[in-house]
Parts: C-alpha cells; structure tokens; sequence
C-alpha cells in the first residue's frame, strides 16, 4: 500500500529529445492508474522513471513521501511486467521466480513458500519446473506477473504487458490482471496505447500526449467530459465523429450544412465538432446526409461509415461520419441515411488549441 | 533426375578428393610412424601400418630419452594441455569481462577502448615479441606456466565475439535483474555467462586448438627441457635427427606428430555440436 507521486517531472534524453515534459500526479494506495497515449508519447519513458530505470532530468519522485530520484531500482522497491516478458531464458519458472528475493537474501523456506503460493494464484503450479522456451505467450505473461508479484513490491509497474498476445488471449489477461490487482491492492501503473485495454483496467486514467499529461480522471469522465480535442479522439471506440465548422453567432456552419442549438462560441476561429457515433440516431429532419460506404456488423450492433454529404472539408479529405446502430439496420452500400444528433452531448472544440469550448 | 544424378556425384567427388587432399599425410605420419627405424631410413614414407605401433609409441610417451634428452613425451602432452588450456580459460574471462565493461557500463571512452583492442588485432604476438619477452623475463616468470600463458591471453577476437553477443541480449534482461536486485557482478554470473554458455564453448575450442599450436612464443620463453610442450618436442625432435650421430628416430618424430594433432582431433570431435551451435545460434 503506497502512494506516488510525480511532481513537475520532466525528462530530457541525452540525444536532446524531451520525452517529459512536466508531469504533476498524485497516485494513492491501492488505485491502478494507467498511462494511455500514442506511440512515442513518453508514457514508457514516465514508468520507467518512477521504475529508476531512468534517471529524472528535473523534478522529484516520491514513494510513500520519500523523495527517490537517486534511489537504486533494487531499493524503490517495485516490480516491472514488460512487453516481451523479459524472462531469464536459461532459468526455470521457479528460478526466475525466485531470483529477485535470493538476491534479497530471503531463507530458501520462505522463498519456496512464496513461489508456490504465486505460482498457485496464476495458475502455473504445474509448470514451475519448465523453462520460458517452453511455455505459451500466456503462461510467460503469467510468470512475468508471477516474479513481480512474489516479491510483493509497493508499487507494480506494467509496460504494455499484452501486446505480445493475441486478442483473445489479450481480454483474458486484462481482466485477471484487473482480478488480481483487486486482490492483492497494491498500487499499479499501467501503461498502454490500447484504449479498451486503459478503460477497462483503469481506476483512473492519464492521457498523455507529447511528453505532458493531457486530461487525468476516471474513464468514464474522460469519455463523458474529455477536455480537449485530443482526449476526445483518444479515448472512445469507434473514435468520436470530428466535423470542421465555423460559428456565425447563431448557427455552426460546416459547408452547406447549418447547425442550430448552439450558442456562446466564438465566431473568428476555426471549430471542430465532435459527436460520438452511439449520439448519432435515424432522424428525417436531422441536419445530416450520409452516404453508405461500409457496414460493418459487430454482432449486437452495426456500425455505418460514410461520407457527410455537403459538409466542411478538412482539405482533400471527405469528413467521414460512424453511425453506431442496432444490428437489424442494414442499409445498401451508396444509399442515403438522414441523420440527427443529440446536440446537448455534443462537443465544440478550438480546432487549433485543441481545447474544449462546450 | 539424371541432372541431378550428375550433380550428386559432382560434388561428392569435390569433396572426396578434398578428404584425401587433406587426410591422406596425416595417415602417411600415422603409417610411418608404427614401423622400425631401419624400414624407413631404407624405403622411406611408408603407406600401410607397419608392426611397430606399440614399441614406438611407448617409448615415446613413456621412456626416458626415448625422444629427448631427458623429458618425457607424455611431460611434454601435459605441458601441452596446460598451455592450451590456459590459454583458452584466460582469454575467455578477459575477454568476456573486456565485453563486459564495455557493453554495459557506458563510460565515454568504451567505444574507442573498443576499437583500440580490436585494433591489437593487427599487432600479433610476433610483433611485440621482444618486449613481451622483456617483461615476463623482469617478472622473473621465464620458464614457468604463468609466463608463458598470461602474455598471451589478451584476445581481441574474443572481446569481438563476446561483444556482438552481449549487444544482441535484450536491454530487458538487465533492467529486469536490476529490478529484482542483481548486482552488476550477479547479473553477470547469473544471466550473462549462462546465456553465453554455447558461446564459451565455441570460443574455448577455438582457443584451445590456437593455444596448443603456440611456437614461437613457447621456443622463446623455455629453456629446460621439463617445460616443452609437444609442438616445440617436434622440432628439437627433428634438429636432433638433422644433428646426425646414431641411426635417425624418424619413428618417433612422426608419432610425436600424431600425438600433437590428436588432442585438438578430438577436442573438435567431442564438442563439434557447441561449436557449430555457439556460432550460428544463440539462446535467447
Ligand atoms: N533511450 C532513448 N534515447 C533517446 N530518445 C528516446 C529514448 N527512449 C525514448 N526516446 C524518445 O522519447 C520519446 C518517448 O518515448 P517512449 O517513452 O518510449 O514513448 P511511448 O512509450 O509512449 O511509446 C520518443 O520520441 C522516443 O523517440
Ligand atoms: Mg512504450
């Protein structure tokens, strides 16, 4: 049970790339965060600083109110899961399991007593005398988890454990990790580029974009209430609809299309809006036309793509619109569908800053 | 299916001259080697074994000057093994530690310390024999195993080798050792020589085989006759035989010959498996 926290932490590689750029965030006991962003957005980078895998450029990094910048990995006391499981290839399970608590100088007892009771909870009792070689790509998963979890750490740290699994696989994992986490409440960052994978798992969520912390709270906030343009497009599956528009004082103007039930914006800059795919519904006077391009059929529903007849168009670009609906409605490829929205769920954003406006 | 016939025996035909090319004076040493002194000195090179195997090789090994003044061939064999596995051990810990240092612990100059060890690979023994000569003579290490082994076990080859394999381990590994506690010393010993094992095994074969050919650095560094090894055994063998004076041993020379070739014969013989498996795969 620990608590982190980063203050003003910021992280310049020695090739002069700023990976970091300022981060602030208080962890407490027990909660799994997880770090979700793109790929190269310095989510890696940030875990392993708070892992002394690497060194901080600036600001400070406390466990339990002790600052640990200079702190050795060893001594900060944490457990890392990696992508490629990082297994000692030449040892058993139960000797890459072992390994960190012999160097810790635990009596041999002690150390079996744990291994098997880990070894219990994630079901690889059988193959403790096996070598990684030997194993699935879910049982190393299991005995990545395995070595961290023996050595009962303050904080667990992961980096994008399940990428290397396939996507069946991959649920599974997700929900025994969130399962065990529950259960042995230790506090856990979690980092991914997978949205699903952060919703899922997440106590709460930070976005990262570009070195910085974009939005940080819980999922369903994030989804509900995304700050900025950039949360907004992140998190949510199928991604949100994104038209350009304008503000005439009355009406959002996209192209020939016009837009009312919206007020107080700005009218000399670019706005972007943005409409979840489930805010979309069937509707004859709704402001939308959409030509059919795909059906997509996900079982309970169908998602519709296509393109906005007469709307804005971000340069060459036909603004695409996903209609998320029931699975019975099927319309033909190249067919019409008139489309309106629920424009008090909608969101207006400041097409260059990124920020939200409503 | 004729083409292919044709091509069967084509290269089984390059291959089997190549066998005798390169076998066939060995088995005239070997052949040579088990007849009486006087059937050579009168007909010469002998082709099919002769009757004098046991006598020869005895005497040999066994006698005192059976070959030389005083040491025994089977003397010489151990000094043989000593230098070759010596000189193998050695160069596989200073250079696995070599590569070591400069893999892992990122200090500024270990890239140019790098490519100044391998560039001593230009500089061989031969060429800064005299001062080594100079140096283990102040040592006062002249005729002993020590002196004779320790300025030869600086490798850049190994260093090479080691190196390439340590860069291809995942940074991973190390991180996660670090996490579980290692030290550089443990994680060395516990993940890196093991992960290298078939690694170790290639290097110490091909070391061996280097070291137990050793010449001009052994005939330079002993002078009693208890430190010779086979190789150098050869060659006084034959200086003796040129010398003249009673009837020529060239029985013994070529037994001393095979007995010099079969150690690293069999070296090669018994592990060929880590060898070929140390230099095309690693495990990871
Ligand atoms: N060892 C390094 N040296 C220099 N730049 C690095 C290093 N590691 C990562 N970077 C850079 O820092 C940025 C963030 O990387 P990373 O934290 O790995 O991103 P993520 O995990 O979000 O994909 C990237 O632009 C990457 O190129
Ligand atoms: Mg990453």
């Amino acid at each position: 049970m620990s608590k982190v926290q980063l203050t003003n932490v910021r992280k310049t590689y020695p090739n002069g790339a700023e990976a970091v750029r300022g981060v602030d965030m208080e962890i407490e006991s027990g909660e799994f965060i997880v770090f979700v962003g793109p790929s190269g957005c310095g989510k890696s980078t940030l875990l392993r600083m708070v892992a002394g895998l690497e060194s901080v450029t600036s600001g400070q990094v406390l466990i339990d109110d002790r600052l640990i910048n200079d702190v050795s990995p060893a001594e900060r006391d944490v457990a890392m899961v990696f992508q490629n499981y990082a297994l000692y290839p030449h040892m058993t399970v139960r000797g890459n399991m072992s390994y960190g608590l012999k160097n810790r100088g635990l009596p041999k007892a002690e150390i079996d007593q744990k291994v098997t009771e880990a070894a219990k909870m994630l079901r690889i009792g059988d193959f403790l005398d096996r070598q990684p070689s030997q194993l699935s790509g879910g049982q190393r998963q299991r005995v990545a988890m395995g070595r961290a979890i023996v050595r009962e750490p303050k904080v667990f740290l992961f980096d994008e454990p399940l990428s290397n699994l396939d996507a069946k696989l991959r649920v599974q994992m997700r929900i025994e990790i969130k399962r065990l986490q529950r259960r042995m409440n230790v506090t856990s960052i979690y980092v991914t580029h997978d949205q699903t994978e952060a919703m899922t798992l997440a106590d709460r969520l930070a976005v990262v974009n570009d070195g910085k912390i974009e939005q940080m709270g819980s999922p369903i906030d994030l989804y509900n209430n995304p700050a900025t343009l950039f949360v907004a497009s992140f998190i949510g599956s199928p991604q949100v609809n994104l038209l350009p528009a304008t503000f005439d004082g009355q009406h959002l103007i996209s192209g020939d299309l016009k837009l009312s039930g919206f007020g107080d914006l700005p009218t000399s800059t670019e706005l972007v809006l943005g409409i979840r795919p489930d805010e979309l519904r069937l509707d004859e006077s709704g402001p939308f036309l959409l030509r059919v391009d795909i059906v997509e059929q996900h079982g309970s529903d169908n998602l519709i793509y296509g393109g906005v007849l007469g709307a804005m168009n971000d340069g060459d670009q036909e603004t695409e619109f996903c209609f998320k609906t029931s699975q019975d409605m099927l319309p033909d490829l190249d067919s019409t569908l008139k489309l309106g929205f629920n424009d008090e769920r909608a969101m207006v954003f400041n097409k260059v800053t990124g920020e939200r406006l409503r | 299916m004729k083409q292919l016939n044709w091509r069967v025996i084509t290269t089984h035909t390059i291959c089997i001259i190549g066998v005798i090319f390169m076998s066939l004076p060995v088995w005239i040493a070997f052949a040579t080697s088990t007849h009486s002194a006087e059937t050579i000195l009168r007909n010469g090179l002998q082709f099919w074994p002769g009757s004098d195997f046991l006598p020869t090789y005895h005497e040999a090994l066994f006698v005192e000057g059976g070959v030389m003044k005083s040491v025994l061939g089977i003397t010489m064999l151990k000094n043989s093994l000593i230098l070759g596995l010596g000189f193998a051990i050695g160069k596989v810990i200073i250079s696995m530690l070599a590569a070591y240092a400069i893999v892992y612990f990122r200090f500024r100059l270990a890239l140019p310390l790098f490519w100044i060890i391998f560039m001593t690979l230009l500089l061989p023994l031969e060429v800064r024999i005299i001062p080594s000569y100079e140096v283990v003579s102040g040592l006062g290490l002249l005729d002993t195993h020590a002196g004779l082994i320790i300025p030869l076990i600086a490798s850049a080859t190994g260093t090479f080798f080691f190196r390439q394999f340590f860069l291809s381990v995942p940074d991973e590994l190390l991180e996660a050792a670090r996490l579980d506690g290692a030290t550089a010393w443990g994680f060395f010993i516990d993940i890196l020589v093991p992960l290298s094992k078939t690694m170790i095994a290639a290097i110490l074969i091909i070391m061996f085989v280097v070291g137990w050919n050793q010449y001009l650095w052994p005939l330079i560094m002993t002078t009693k006759e208890e430190n010779y090894t086979l190789v150098i055994g050869i060659k006084q063998i034959y200086q003796i035989l040129a010398d003249g004076g009673e009837l020529p041993q060239y029985q013994k020379a070529f037994a001393l010959t095979i007995l010099a070739t079969l150690p690293p014969v069999l070296v090669v013989l018994v592990f060929q498996n880590w060898f070929v498996k140390g230099l095309v795969e690693s495990e990871k």
